[in-house]
């Protein structure tokens, strides 16, 4: 699997996402912010956390309008699978690639520490190695990772079982304890927590390699 | 020309930092702040003529995010 790691002014866990995307055995290149095009037969765009352009206007707003961003929406749009991790679901939301938006954290606090979370589906290339119900540990640091979407969008986010992840705990405000959504067609994943932290046992928790070992062979297989 | 645009979460967004200043401002012994909405004023030096639609555009594209926001422009 051939995979683009997106890094943006400002981002700081693009490297940490290069590492668990090899570790699951993907070949990685980084793409630079300004460039227009992705690299030949990219599979999967991973759009990293940290604070692109340093959360000038709204988180992820000026990197969602940046050069390269516009070839993340042609390869979604060609069917080409994106995940966006913490500040990268803020752009993946800002593009308009998932729906509704994160704001600030209803206590007002930046959150760091690992949560719980449920994945409330395995239907999706993302989430086939866990199973529906599981309880995983990953860490969150965010102070707007409060997702809200409009009552249609979270019956349409409900009735195509397009939530990835809930808090079990929710520590942001998040409408329905939303940690993360899909897209309709099921291969763009944004979610606040960061699996590319726990991919290691020195991480304190191993529970992302899963996502990571979904995605990469599911391209092994085809 | 200038123009001025402020951008406002939508009503019935919950707004947890205007909320914040509300209670700040009850602390402070200001009685009956009923609410309190924080939003961002955004100032624009443009081109003569500009037409409103073209503000309307940036404000749509970017300095908005409609999902939560509105938007009101003021010409100068």
């Amino acid at each position: 699997m051939r995979a683009a790691v997106i890094v943006f002014p400002g981002s700081n866990c693009d490297r940490d996402m290069a590492v668990a995307l090899k570790a699951a055995g993907a070949d990685v290149s980084m793409v630079w912010h300004k460039d227009a095009s992705l690299p030949e037969n990219v599979d999967l765009v991973a759009v990293p956390g940290g604070f692109s352009f340093g959360d000038y206007l709204r988180c992820g707003a000026i990197a969602a309008k940046s050069p390269i961003c516009k070839a993340v929406v042609t390869h979604a749009e060609r069917g080409g699978y994106v995940l966006g991790v913490c500040n990268g679901f803020q752009v993946l939301t800002e593009t308009g690639l998932l729906p509704g938006a994160l704001m600030r954290n209803a206590n007002l606090k930046f959150i760091c520490k690992t949560v719980d979370l449920k994945v409330e589906t395995e239907s999706s290339a993302f989430t086939e190695g866990y199973h529906a119900g599981d309880s995983v540990g990953f860490p969150v640091a965010h102070h707007d990772g409060n997702y809200t979407v409009d009552p249609e969008g979270l019956a349409a986010l409900v009735a195509e079982d397009r939530i990835a992840f809930t808090y079990a705990n929710n520590p942001n405000g998040s409408i329905s304890n939303i940690a993360g959504v899909l897209s309709a067609n099921r291969r763009v994943l944004g979610m606040m927590p960061h699996p590319e932290r726990a991919v290691d046992t020195g991480h304190g928790g191993t529970d992302g390699q899963a996502l990571f070992r979904g995605l990469v062979g599911q391209f092994a297989q085809a | 020309m200038k123009a001025r645009v402020h951008v406002m979460l939508k009503n019935g967004v919950l707004d947890p930092q205007g909320e914040a200043v509300r209670h700040a401002l009850g602390t402070l012994g200001f009685d009956g702040v009923n609410g309190v909405r924080q939003g961002k004023v955004i100032e624009l030096d443009l081109a003569d003529g500009t037409p409103e639609a073209t503000i309307n555009e940036m404000c749509e594209k970017l300095l908005a995010n409609t999902v939560i926001e509105s938007y009101s422009v003021e010409v100068l």
